[in-house]
């Protein structure tokens, strides 16, 4: 059965089963939900109006028999954030659940009757349209436990925070992990109010008796899908008992730190001295002695990497999965703070207010410097959740995020592209993914654009971090990649073992295109990720963006970045040359 | 001459004395490389994926200077 999309109309309360209509017809996960919202949203609407569109899509290998690590759902709709396209993805178990229903996307339109909010409840048999006054007002974390006790066979729970129902422009998508905890974010670009804006708390998705994912090719999925896992199971960063799996995406605080670009006390030094305190080294041993957590933690189900953690409190008991690299330096370095019990806290109101973490760190740190708080003060920092779960108004401004708080409080430091803000690698030090960041079609967002693999890791190659020759180049490389990566389903970090090992890359080729029914040789990944990128960055230049959008903030022009000393001093023509190929 | 040396992630296991971000301080010979020193060691040469001197991307045989920082990476990365 080939697979459908499903369209949700909020204003009707209705829904409708469609063909995936040829032009679409190629795409998965972020390619699906770009070329949705590039055709059938305006780019020129408000984001919280009525004209925007919520679309979630799995990717293409999600939900295919032991695809390794392949648990992403990709959410699209114009972000309140940057006011540009957005495609956000998650983890957690609602990828394989949408896929096994027989599911290439699900488009959300239209508003409801005006304080009126639902709970969506999505089967084999269709959509039901459930009032939400029973978990609104809630956090993540009783939402997630009350609508596991509501319906049965152990959904996957696609739900907002208190910041979602207030439209704020930081408000993320939650996704339940296994052990239905919310934790698992489409974070970045304020999507949580997109679907708060469309009167919806929540979407369960029970895939029972779903007719599951249709695999064209299953010998040439199988030949893949072997390739692929061996080549994660043998490189020493996603092995077993490699640095992701002991340690996590954590495992980086210190190297960062030690490489100079560890962003820190908003944007004004390179390095932290408390970084090894709350670092994955740390977090690891706090787990050791604690108990009550764990490391090697899983997000989904077939996780083959697993670099998930489960923080434990003092006690010993789990407070919070999970304490990952973005999260410990948003809320820890770049704020100031050295210690992860502290850490661990913020995460776990991010989590369940239905904030992304790295804009929530941010905007504290904006607000350390604006003088709300001293740098490193740790009990103001976690006492500014409270002002958010109040919403009033010092936590509105807050949950609008860093573009929005560094107004209200008068600061010229602000670490953002397209108003989204910058997450924990410095730009200064780090040439390349400061390309990124300018040039992404998402705002500043590391993931676009993984340039640290070379740059810092030495994954696919070794490249100097501090100059500026050849990055714009290697940006667009990555972005493409990435892009395409981002329409698989599987995890972008695959992307370390694939670029190290040759057959690897292969396996994840074959495997799609097995899924597809494609021949492996007629998919050309960077092509397929450049066509991505153009879809995006139009609606962007439709949404009025130009190439002023395509910089970094102007302090990092004239303030040198210790311990290198270094300011940003790549020429606006090499930004612009990243997308020229597109004119 | 002295230099500083530091270990992080899975590296740590073969210095275990050392705390989280803690250096071993090493008196060294004029002339000793940096692949030299990571023998010194016993760190395991398909385990070192990257060498930092004083926060900046170095190679295996280049020479170790007085008061350097000196940092030996195994595979990381992340998001």
């Amino acid at each position: 059965m080939a697979r459908k999309i499903l369209r949700i109309n909020m204003g009707a309360l209705s829904f409708a089963y469609e063909e995936v209509p040829g032009k679409w017809a190629k795409w998965g996960g972020r390619g699906l939900t770009s070329v949705i919202v590039a055709d059938e949203v305006d780019p020129t609407c408000h984001p919280l109006g009525p004209n925007n569109k919520l679309v979630i899509a799995p990717g293409w290998v999600s939900g295919a028999p032991a695809a390794p690590s392949s648990g992403r759902t990709s959410f699209g709709g114009k972000s309140p954030l940057t006011g540009g396209i957005k495609e956000s993805n998650s983890g957690g178990i609602s990828a394989q659940k949408i896929a096994k229903l027989g599911l290439a996307a699900i488009i959300i339109e239209g508003v409801p009757e005006k304080g009126k909010w639902y709970t969506l409840a999505i089967t084999k048999d269709g959509v039901s349209f459930d009032s939400a006054d029973d978990i609104l007002g809630k956090g993540m974390y009783e939402v997630d436990e009350i609508l596991w006790k509501k319906f049965s066979n152990e959904p996957a729970v696609i739900g907002i925070g208190q910041a979602g129902e207030k439209k704020l422009s930081n408000a993320g998508i939650s996704v339940n992990d296994p052990e239905n905890k919310p934790g698992r974010y489409a974070g970045r670009g304020g999507l949580g109010a997109v679907m708060g804006a469309r009167g919806i708390k929540a979407i369960v998705v029970d895939d029972t008796d779903g007719p599951g994912v249709e695999v064209a090719n299953m010998d040439l999925f199988k030949t893949g899908r072997k390739k692929l896992t061996d080549a994660i199971m043998s490189h020493d960063l996603t092995k077993p008992g490699g640095g992701l799996n002991l340690y996590g995406t954590n495992v980086l605080m210190n190297i960062i730190n030690e490489a100079g670009g560890l962003p820190t006390r908003n944007f004004s030094a390179g390095q932290f001295e408390g970084a090894s305190l709350i670092s994955g080294e740390m977090v690891a041993e706090m787990v050791e002695k604690r108990g009550g957590g764990m490391t090697g933690h899983g997000c989904h189900a077939g996780c083959i990497i697993k670099c998930s953690n489960i923080y434990p409190d003092e006690k010993g008991d789990a407070l919070v999965s999970c304490v990952e690299y973005e999260t410990a330096w948003a809320l820890g370095a770049n704020c100031g703070i050295d210690d992860l019990d502290y850490v661990a806290q913020m995460t776990y109101q991010c989590n369940d207010l239905g904030l992304d973490s790295i804009e929530a760190g941010n905007t504290i740190a904006i607000a350390m410097e604006g003088g709300a708080l001293e740098f490193g003060d740790k009990v103001g920092a976690l006492g500014l959740f409270d002002e958010i779960r109040k919403m009033s108004p010092l936590g509105r401004i807050l949950g609008q995020g860093v573009e929005a708080t560094a107004k209200a409080y008068g600061v010229h430091r602000v670490p953002t592209v397209k108003g989204q803000s910058m997450p924990a690698y410095e730009p200064r030090a780090i040439k390349g993914i400061g390309v990124t960041y300018a040039t992404t079609p998402m705002g500043a967002d590391h993931t676009a654009g993984y340039t640290i693999a070379p740059e810092i890791a030495g994954v696919s190659g070794k490249v100097d971090p501090l100059t500026d020759e050849g990055k714009a180049a290697l940006s667009l490389t990555f972005q493409a990649a990435t892009a395409f990566i981002d329409s698989t389903g599987y995890c972008l970090f695959i992307a370390f073992p694939i670029l190290d090992i040759e057959t690897g890359f292969a396996g994840m080729v074959e495997s799609v295109a097995g899924v597809m029914g494609l021949e492996a040789d007629g998919i050309d990944a960077i092509e397929m990720g450049k066509e991505i990128l153009k879809v995006e960055r139009n609606f962007n230049k439709q949404a009025g963006f130009t190439s002023a959008d395509d910089r970094l903030p102007e302090f990092m022009r004239y303030e040198k970045l210790p311990p290198h000393d270094v300011v940003w001093t790549m020429p606006d023509e090499d930004l612009d040359e990243v997308f020229a190929w597109m004119d | 001459m002295k230099v500083e040396v530091r270990v992080f992630a899975t590296l740590r296991r073969y210095l275990p004395e050392l705390g989280i971000g803690e250096a071993r301080v090493m008196d060294v010979p004029d002339g000793t490389t940096l692949d030299e020193i990571r023998v010194i060691l016993e760190l395991p040469a398909e385990e070192v994926k990257v060498i930092m001197v004083n926060h900046l991307q170095a190679d295996p045989e280049d020479l170790a200077a007085d008061g350097d920082r000196i940092t030996y990476i195994p595979a990381v990365a992340g998001g």
